[in-house]
């Protein structure tokens, strides 16, 4: 994530300059002249936010003075391979209007390299979450045209027999293999991950577990104290959960619902003290750890409407960015929240001041429904410019396309195997 | 229990009859779109309106009454009667902004297209009714009660429109039974309020739920209107349960949703009967597949059990999808499947806290399969409709098109954006609805493509021996010709709202 602040006075043709990059409110025009995102076949979605907090002052909560942070810009984005591939991509293709972009931050050289000022900006992502590890735009795409051809072919017709299936599953797979060679369709192989890729993968997967492990005594002494910081905090904790200003989540609202899937983007600051900084930090690289070795299928423990989600410390870890990509509305996406995960939401975003009392770490928060979809429309901002790469595929599509190209893929399938596969179409 | 003895009976008195009924016996009933011209003659006639309450409707209590009337004011006739900015921001921000004017809220309802708000017949820009009156009366008595009804406000409002509806209540225009579903409300307050997961569907709801002051189904209270005791103690408004040192204005009153939706009748069977090729039992297959009903309102989930068409509405009601999973007795996509998914707050599994956490997790790949909808309880709405114009089967197919028929479409609840629009966005109009794909709701649907060119057309009906049967090209068959949000208040709400300055 390229964080930057603004330089004074710019905010407004910032703010002009981002709307010309959309097709609707908020929505990024694959093709704009700024930034065609549409060009980087390896970029699932990006965005460009103005981290405009409207709750620093919530601080006063605790007697302290709300601190004067810089309007800052954002830029991030989820794509394939490593992320400094897609930035040089971006500084060469579209330096021009990267440079229109970044010419409203305080300190940007206009004569200097453009990729190595973006990468003195990235501030690093404390925990990342990716619905499939490995599924790039090329396969997503790809998988889709598959679908499309392949559900446009089958026979909707009773079948008699499993072996009727198999049959018909043969012809499909013929008709694919036609379609391949006249150039109307590519399945191309997935990449190989690099090595040293595998390797780092291997090495977090031994070693976070390993830092527990030696840092295990220590917690179990200091456990009845760490117990005794945390009921009290939680119980003396003020909650800041006023409504949202009317104007404000209309700005939200205007952006939302253009597509199958949606942005979301929030803010906010730690609760003051050591105490909340290190739990927190120590439950991201838990997350973090998660998503990368665990909740790599699909899946973000029962919620499966999730593309992408990160969390970035800024402002010296006083405060938090969070940033996701979600399939649905609004609506459905905080129902997931409090049905589905509110002890997860609980366990991280507890730490963040104002949050919905909690219990013991899950328990409450977020479940306290009202007071929670209040926080969290308060804390999100508008997300001026944002772009998906594949408009009107949902989870549901990625997973079902991903096992129709399984099944098509698969040496040998028994009656069964074939029938099941045919009802995906 | 921290809130017991007065608080916790619910008083009757205080509560709009139709919380509690949905006034089957009356089957005449007309409703009256108004709005305020003179202020002061407004708040005389709301402070005395002969409105009829739960106990009065409650029977064995009585007789049932003649007549009835019901009121609700939308946020332009709060602030049209003069009621104070602050009051007004207290309740739900859905009800402030209003149904029409806001162009993600009609994305999100599905109201593009014909359904615009911009083209509805009432309920946009200069046509938002300010009060809405709900006229009921038993066989013969409406015409003089409506009469009466009108001279009380001639004074102070000019009248909208006069939405008339048909005096029969079993089947919708299409010709389907209606009105089977409704949730079951916990009127005597015994399931207790408190937050924890629910492993069963079940269709009792907490009653707050649907009355605003009352705990929910997450065991907390709705956001409603709170004032300070004295501004409330002239109309002697209850205290808050969740804060006694307030007064509640929201207390006993719900929010009542109200669509005008068009049925295209002779479009919609035409239809079914081009799918079916014109043979008669499958043209009637075809609709009952989208609907999920037979047209005797028996559920094609549960035909075998409860095959009698005489079957109560209590019967009809008394299922669920979890014996169905792919859609092949009622498919995914189905009317009321969609509208009432009857599913529990975590997919079924086995007893046992470690098969609960599995669950929970995330680490049952069946178990995530089932997990797609959302929890049904959260997402109930209390049904209160009814037809208009008249049409029939046999009419619809041959002859001239017929009067205009539909559906006065009312529902009530507490949360407007967490019943209504989540039911409308996410499960009528949504796409994805259960992990489906290029369709919405065969019946609400608006059929526009998706932004991005997909389809939106189309209807599954899952086979268990290939793949699925797919029709495609469905015409529009329910377009939206006017609709508002609406507080319908307690009693003596009613007489605070009419009275305060």
């Amino acid at each position: 994530m390229v964080v930057a602040p603004l330089a004074a006075g710019r905010e407004g043709s910032l703010r002009e300059l981002l709307d010309t990059m959309n097709s609707a409110p908020g929505m990024a025009d694959p093709g704009n002249t700024i930034l065609p995102f549409g060009a980087f076949e390896r970029l699932h979605f990006a965005r460009l936010v103005l981290l405009d907090d409207p709750t620093l002052a919530d601080v006063e909560a605790y007697g302290l003075r709300p601190s004067k942070a810089p309007l800052c810009l954002a830029f991030m984005g989820d794509c394939d391979g490593p992320s400094r591939q897609t930035l040089a991509a971006m500084s060469q293709r579209a330096e021009a209007g990267l440079r229109s972009v970044f010419a409203h931050c305080e300190g940007f050289d206009a004569h200097g390299d453009l990729l190595t000022w973006m990468l003195a900006h990235d501030t690093p992502v404390a925990a990342n979450y990716v619905n499939w590890v490995g599924r790039s735009v090329l396969q997503i795409k790809q998988e889709s045209a598959l679908q499309r051809m392949l559900s446009a072919r089958v026979g909707r017709r009773p079948l008699a027999s499993g072996t009727e299936a198999r049959a018909a599953r043969r012809s499909l797979i013929t008709f694919v293999e036609e379609e391949k060679r006249a150039g109307r369709l590519a399945l191309t192989p997935p990449e190989r991950t690099p090595l040293r890729w595998r390797i780092a993968k291997l090495v977090n997967l031994i070693a976070v577990p390993l830092a527990g492990l030696i840092a295990l005594p220590l917690l179990i002494v200091l456990l009845p104290w760490l117990i005794y910081l945390l009921r009290t905090r939680e119980t003396s904790d003020p909650e800041i959960c006023p409504r949202p200003q009317r104007e404000a989540l209309q700005t939200l609202q205007d952006l939302e619902d253009h597509e199958v899937s949606n942005q979301y983007t929030a803010i906010g600051t730690l609760k003051p003290g050591r105490f909340r900084r290190w739990l927190l930090s120590v439950l991201l690289v838990l997350v973090d750890y998660s998503c990368r070795h665990v909740f790599t299928r699909g899946y973000l423990a029962r919620v499966q409407t999730i593309h992408f989600a990160r969390w970035v410390f800024i402002d010296d870890k006083r405060r938090v960015v969070f940033a996701s990509n979600y399939d649905g509305g609004h609506q459905a996406y905080m129902d997931d929240f409090i049905n589905k995960v509110g002890w997860g939401l609980n366990l991280l975003f507890s730490n963040g001041l104002g949050w919905p009392r909690t219990r013991w770490l899950i328990l409450g928060g977020a479940r306290i429904e009202q007071s929670f979809k209040r926080y969290q429309r308060r804390h999100q901002i508008p997300t001026q410019v944002w772009y998906k790469a594949y408009p009107g595929l949902a989870l549901v599509d990625l997973k079902r396309n991903q096992r129709i190209r399984e099944g098509l893929e698969r040496e040998r399938m028994s009656d069964a195997q074939a029938l099941a596969w045919l009802r995906l179409l | 229990m921290k809130h017991q003895g007065q608080t916790h009976a619910v008083d009757r008195d205080d509560i709009q009859g139709l919380l509690r009924s949905g006034y089957g016996h009356h089957l005449e009933a007309c409703f009256l779109l108004l709005r305020i011209r003179d202020r002061e003659a407004a708040r005389a006639w709301l402070v005395g309106a002969p409105v009829t309450s739960a106990a009065m409707v409650e029977r064995p209590a009585g007789p049932l009454p003649e007549t009835v009337l019901q009121l609700a004011l939308s946020s332009e006739g709060l602030r049209a009667l003069g009621v104070a900015d602050d009051i007004i921001e207290g309740f739900a921000e859905e009800f402030v902004s209003g149904m029409a004017g806001d162009a993600n809220r009609a994305r999100r309802l599905g109201d593009v297209g014909a359904s615009a708000p911009e083209r509805w017949q009432w309920g946009s820009g200069q046509r938002v009714p300010h009060v809405l009156v709900l006229l009921y009366a038993l066989p013969g008595r409406l015409d003089a009660w409506r009469r009466t009804i009108e001279q009380q406000c001639v004074a102070g409002f000019d009248t909208l429109a006069c939405l008339q509806t048909a005096d029969s209540l079993d089947r919708e225009p299409f010709g389907f039974r209606d009105g089977i579903s409704q949730p079951k409300i916990d009127w005597e307050r015994q399931r207790p309020a408190r937050d924890d997961t629910r492993l069963a569907y079940s269709n009792l709801s907490c009653l707050g739920e649907f009355v605003l002051g009352y705990p929910n189904e997450y065991g907390g209270y709705t956001d409603r209107p709170l004032l300070d005791a004295q501004r409330g103690a002239q109309a002697a408004l209850p205290r808050a349960e969740d804060a006694p040192d307030k007064a509640d204005l929201g207390r006993n009153g719900s929010y009542l949703v109200l669509r005008q939706l068009a049925q295209d009748v002779r479009g919609f069977w035409a239809f079914m009967d081009s799918a079916a090729g014109g043979d008669p039992d499958q043209r009637e297959r075809f609709a009952a597949a989208m609907v999920g009903r037979t047209l005797q309102g028996v559920p094609l989930v549960a035909a075998t059990k409860a095959s009698d068409a005489a079957a109560s509405s209590a019967d009809l009601n008394d299922f669920t999808y979890q014996s169905d999973p792919q859609g092949l007795r009622c498919p995914l996509g189905a009317h009321i499947r969609r509208a009432n998914p009857r599913n529990a707050d975590l997919p079924a599994g086995t007893r046992g806290i470690v098969s609960r956490l599995i669950r929970t997790l995330g680490f049952d790949e069946e178990a995530l399969r089932q997990d797609l909808v959302a929890s049904t309880r959260f997402h109930r709405l209390l049904r209160r409709g009814r037809k208009y114009g008249a049409a029939t089967l046999a009419e619809s197919l041959t002859g001239p098109p017929g009067a205009p028929a539909g559906l006065h479409f009312i529902c009530l609840g507490a949360n407007l954006a967490r019943q209504f629009e989540f039911v409308q966005d996410a499960w009528m109009t949504g796409t994805k609805f259960d992990g489906l794909t290029a369709e919405s709701d065969p019946q609400l649907g608006t059929r526009l493509p998706a932004p991005d060119g997909t389809p939106t057309d189309g209807y599954s009906i899952p086979q268990p021996d290939g793949p699925d049967r797919r029709i495609t090209g469905l015409p529009r068959f329910v377009t939206v010709l006017g609709g508002g949000y609406f507080f319908l208040p307690g009693i003596r709400a009613l007489r605070y709202l009419a009275a305060a300055h």
